[in-house]
């Protein structure tokens, strides 16, 4: 073999080891990257239920436009899973400017659910909510739920901003649709993570 | 995988975002409803989780011993982290009221 094939594919037949699982090296360290991140979000999320459960007087807040926000801003984020999936078999098909639109738009629905869950913490912050204190009762309320739907919200950012990098380097040429296919991972498992923050802090924290 | 099998597997994909979609406008009404269940919201939680793993991240298409390699140790810890709720509700009991 030449070494120009060397170059092409290491893990040709003959030449290094075969791939471990049958994937790609950086699917495989997505995959792990998103065990570890899970449980992360665990840790957390055991974390807030600890504080919740020890708490006689946990307030709970969220009236009927907080959980319908909620449930729109699920509906954005499952939504722009099935837009990454199209994308992703757009970049399969070879088909990049169809790939591109559909990464974009991605990203645009990434953005709105920013900016819906920035309006409710807006709303949160002019009732008095602090990271440790509130008008309600235990003052931990505040300090588990930014630290739980900031971080959920970082994941969402710092995602917008891959999909637009990735998204624009594949549009170049210089990225392949495995890249495509490996960052939509990362944005099934942002909106994976959406679908337990739900019911733990919304609505488990509904008014009634 | 043939053009007819990527067509089946993006149906199957619609299938599963209106599933998805249900379950959590399902979670909502009951929780108006009837108020929020645990178990019944981690149930829930769970099934949409699987489905967006299986269909979504596509995991049930990859070799099992990817699967292996990923899932039990990750629930495992998870499971392992609930040893915290005997003192979450020791120290509901040992406090002031």
């Amino acid at each position: 073999m030449s070494q120009a094939n060397l170059a092409v594919d290491p893990h040709a037949p003959g030449v290094m080891e075969e791939r471990p699982f049958a994937i790609p090296s950086s699917k495989l360290v997505m995959w792990l990257f998103i065990i570890s991140d899970a449980v992360t979000f665990g840790a957390i999320l055991f974390a807030y239920g600890y504080v919740r459960n020890a708490s006689p007087d946990w307030p709970t807040p969220f009236e009927g436009p907080s959980i319908w926000n909620t449930l729109l801003m699920t509906f954005i984020l499952v939504t722009s899973s099935l837009t990454v999936l199209i994308a992703v078999k757009a970049a399969q098909d070879e088909d990049r400017a169809r790939a591109f639109r559909w990464t974009i738009l991605t990203a645009v629905l990434g953005v709105m659910f920013t900016a819906l869950h920035l309006r409710e913490w807006m709303d949160l912050i002019g009732k008095g909510v602090r990271t440790f204190q509130n008008p309600w009762g235990a003052p931990m309320f505040g300090a588990t739920f930014f630290s739980i739907t900031g971080l959920h919200m970082a994941h969402v950012i710092g995602g917008v901003i891959a999909l637009i990098a990735v998204g624009l380097i594949y549009k170049a040429g210089r990225y392949s649709a495995k890249h495509i296919e490996v960052l939509s991972l990362y944005w099934h498992f942002v909106d994976l993570v959406w679908m337990f923050v739900v019911p733990l802090v919304y609505l488990m924290n509904m008014k009634r | 995988m043939n053009a007819a099998e990527k067509s089946n597997g993006m149906a199957a994909t619609y299938v599963v975002y209106v599933v998805i979609l249900a379950q959590a406008v399902f979670q909502v009404v009951f929780a108006f409803e009837m108020g929020p269940s645990l178990v019944l919201m981690m149930m829930i939680g769970v099934l949409q989780g699987s489905l967006a793993v299986l269909y979504f991240m596509h995991l049930g298409q990859e070799r099992p011993s990817l699967v292996l390699a990923l899932i039990p140790y990750t629930i495992f810890v998870l499971f392992m982290l609930n040893m915290i709720w005997s003192d979450s509700f020791r120290l509901l009991h040992m406090r002031p009221h």
